[in-house]
């Protein structure tokens, strides 16, 4: 049997989740983390991060309008999905995908950008011509208010909607750390804590997401970036990731500590088979070489010049980071035995429904649609901007 | 075969109006099955065990099991004396052609044939979206693969990797308990077929079903009673070192 | 009613809401299986389903409805216990229609399987090294499959 070492048990050699269930928590928890960036300001009054406000929100959706696909892509009979809303098993924590998913995009992240940005739409609505036009005329649901009065219940209502998406977020990706992480059959994967780390973990990946973004769209729009804004994102992504870290290093005591049945298992396969993707890409690289590197411009005054340069390795390698953390998870749950007596490997396909090359183009169309949200729901107005080349 | 003409014009009728009626789903000896008066389960003999493989074979034949995927399969440990926790276990293309033979060398050897438990608490219907996977009235947990998506949760949430996903038709599959036979009277085919009476199906309902008294008078296990899944396929002479 | 006036446009999203939800309670009523949630949440019809699936394995008893004779053979010997269609597969065909002929198994093969010695088996259970035993003479030739004793003959 190629590909197994010791002994697997005869079903258990291939692996059925493949990358694209590495991909879809990845996506989701960068939804979840821009989102709680957004929310940073509007709820927490956070004044400085305002201008990722707006860019915030157009990346949560345009990762959470690719979410579904890896899933759909996944699935055996994908023209069944209906099922999971006509007959959700309440014992299931997939179940719920279906509902959370809806109850997110429309009920938090499309109301809440419709809501912030209905004056611009109304406006654009008159300005623009053709296929735009109506574009944006069906975006006003047929409303052309935008009194005083209404646009103070439009905040009102704002409000509400980001302080309810705040627990929306933290269950449209926690469910997906309970689904491994109640699952008693996989000692790699049971856990309370899962559901915690992966909220963390997507809170660090979402704000390094939007903070690079906002970098990135700056220099190319030609503007300043506005330093108190990146250098407030930065510290939030810090601490956050120290609590972060926090718990996977609790997890990883506790499993050494008690060194139960399953314990001589993995302790051998995150040396081996997960070597590379846990130990030099997840821990080293990706964790501690960012916490000491932002550690570092927390406490020691430093350039505007090196603090960006440290802001964009760090959120590169945090990106990086925690991909790996979905891989070791997913890919690294199935590679042991539940006999303990063996593993087996993971084959890549490259050009299948479930292969690379797909996975490759799943991360990179929500910068497509972000492209896209960019273009018609501007999220800076040009007029209040300066006209300084930012600096590098 | 010495059966005289005259036999045969007897048996022959009277065989195939049985076999009608074996077809039919209602044999002589259960007429009209009824779901709620079954409980199913499994006794697992070990001693009795010779590692033929005729299960895995006669389970391949009768449900069209894929290849290099199984709804049964028997595994052979080989446990030294001084580390019990450590055994050395193969189970070539699930045992279906049998085993290599094994040197004497003085250490324990035997033969465990594994399949779906069955669980009464099962993990496996617990975590299914949609309800394709469930536990049937009569104790046997069962596929519906009309309605299976094919996202193989259920598959990840077995303790005991009996089930997998089947590659032409793309949804979750696994042991049935025979239900298309023990719904007409009929025993499961891997029972039917092992020669030893290492396999032998129970109906735990039944106060007449002469494995029931044999669980009552044996020491027999359940694989993982750590993981509080009800299992219901029972083993006698279980070693502590089977995984 | 100026409040109304001003939250209108929420209204209308309401709105989008309660239409996208009635227009799923129509969908759902003409989608789901009449008989899902009969027994529980799943599919009732599929037990029936499954339970018509073809039988490929006839049932000893099913065969000694016609072959008596075997029958008699084997309940005097040790192989009693061992089914016909455990040497001679899969025959619910035959039993359907007798006209189709079972292949009779090699023993060569068959035999081995079950009795060729291995430390793994158990003591007990009769086992020799085929090489040795027979040095390559067809096991019927000395024992019937029936009735595999010695003295009750080679296979006729």
């Amino acid at each position: 049997m190629s590909g197994v070492e010791g002994y697997m048990y005869p079903n258990e050699i291939t692996l059925y989740w493949s990358v694209l269930i590495v991909l879809y928590p990845y996506i989701t928890g960068l939804v979840a983390g821009a989102f709680i960036l957004a929310s940073l300001e509007r709820v927490f009054r956070v004044e400085a991060v305002k201008p990722t406000y707006r860019l915030a929100l157009l990346t949560a959706l345009s990762f959470l309008l690719v979410a579904p696909l890896p899933l759909v892509l996944h699935l055996g009979h994908p023209f069944r999905s209906p099922e999971m809303y006509f007959t959700p098993h309440d014992t299931s924590a997939m179940a719920m995908f279906g509902y959370v998913y809806m109850w997110y995009l429309m009920a938090v992240l499309v109301f809440e950008i419709w809501l912030d940005y209905r004056r611009d739409i109304v406006l654009l609505s008159q300005s623009s011509k053709g296929l735009l036009r109506l574009i944006y005329k069906v975006m006003t649901l047929g409303s052309s208010n935008i009194s005083e009065r209404s646009l103070v219940i439009d905040e009102k209502v704002g409000w509400i909607v980001t302080l309810i998406g705040i627990p929306s977020a933290f269950l449209l990706h926690g469910y997906v750390g309970f689904i491994f992480g109640s699952i008693k059959a996989n000692p790699w994967w049971s856990s309370p804590l899962m559901p915690v780390v992966f909220i963390f973990s997507a809170m660090v990946s979402g704000i390094a997401g939007v903070m690079l973004l906002y970098m990135a769209l700056t220099k190319l729009r030609k503007q300043k970036i506005d330093m108190r804004c990146v250098d407030t994102i930065a510290m939030y992504m810090f601490y956050i990731f120290i609590i972060d870290f926090s718990l996977e290093m609790l997890d990883l005591i506790h499993r050494i500590y008690e060194a139960d049945e399953s314990f001589r298992s993995l302790n051998f396969m995150a040396h081996t088979k997960l070597l590379f993707s846990q130990i030099v890409l997840q821990i080293i690289l990706g964790t501690l070489v960012p916490l000491i590197l932002l550690f570092l411009t927390q406490v020691v005054k430093l350039t505007e010049v090196v603090r960006k340069r440290i802001y964009v390795l760090s959120g590169c390698l945090i990106l990086i980071s925690v991909l790996a953390m979905r891989w070791n998870v997913v890919i690294g749950g199935q590679l042991f035995s539940k006999s303990f007596l063996g593993y087996t490997t993971y084959k890549m396909a490259l050009v299948t429904r479930e292969g690379l090359l797909v996975s490759i183009g799943l991360t990179l169309l929500p910068l497509l649609f972000l492209w896209a949200l960019v273009k018609l729901l501007p999220p800076w107005s040009e007029a209040s901007e300066h006209q300084a080349v930012a600096a590098d | 075969m010495n059966v005289s003409r005259r036999q045969m014009l007897i048996l022959l009728p009277a065989a195939a109006v049985a076999w009608k009626s074996v077809l039919a789903g209602t044999p002589e000896d259960s007429p009209n099955y009824r779901m709620s008066d079954h409980w199913w389960g499994m006794l697992i003999d070990i001693p009795k065990c010779i590692g033929c493989g005729n299960c895995v074979r006669a389970c391949a034949t009768e449900n069209d099991v894929p290849d290099g995927h199984f709804r049964t399969w028997v595994e052979r440990y080989n446990v030294s004396d001084e580390d019990m926790t450590n055994p050395h276990v193969i189970s070539p293309d699930g045992g279906k052609e049998g085993f290599p033979g094994a040197e004497e060398d003085g250490e324990k050897y035997f033969f465990v044939p594994k399949m779906c438990n069955h669980c009464a608490d099962s993990p496996c219907t617990q975590v299914c979206p949609v309800g394709a996977t469930f536990i049937a009235p009569d104790g046997v947990v069962l596929v519906d693969q009309k309605y299976c998506l094919g996202c193989a949760y259920c598959v990840q949430a077995c303790p005991y990797g009996c089930r997998y996903i089947h590659p032409q038709k793309e949804v979750a599959d696994k042991c049935t308990l025979c239900y298309h036979r023990i719904t007409k009277g009929l025993t499961t085919a891997c029972c039917e077929a092992c020669p030893t009476g290492a396999r032998q199906l129970v109906d735990l309902k039944n106060p007449n079903d002469p494995i029931h008294e044999f669980l009552k008078t044996h020491s027999v296990q359940v694989l993982k009673p750590q993981m509080a899944t009800g299992a219901k396929a029972f083993y006698n002479g279980l070693d502590g070192s089977v995984r | 009613m100026s409040s109304f006036k001003e939250s209108r446009h929420l209204y209308h999203f309401a709105g989008l809401f309660v239409l996208a939800f009635l227009v799923f309670l129509v969908v759902r009523h003409y989608y789901v299986p009449k008989s899902f949630g009969e027994y529980g949440h799943y599919r009732g019809a599929a037990m029936g389903e499954i339970a018509s699936l073809p039988v490929k394995f006839a049932g000893h008893q099913t065969c000694e409805g016609c072959h008596t004779d075997v029958l008699d053979a084997k309940s005097k010997g040790k192989h009693a216990h061992v089914n016909c269609e455990a040497c001679h597969g899969a025959l619910a065909n035959h039993a359907d229609d007798p006209s189709i002929k079972p292949v009779l198994p090699d023993t060569a093969v068959l035999c081995a399987r079950c009795h060729t010695a291995s430390a793994a088996k158990p003591k007990g259970f009769p086992q020799v090294v085929p090489a040795d035993h027979s040095g390559g003479v067809p096991c019927q030739t000395c024992h019937n499959p029936h009735s595999p004793a010695m003295d009750a003959g080679g296979a006729k």
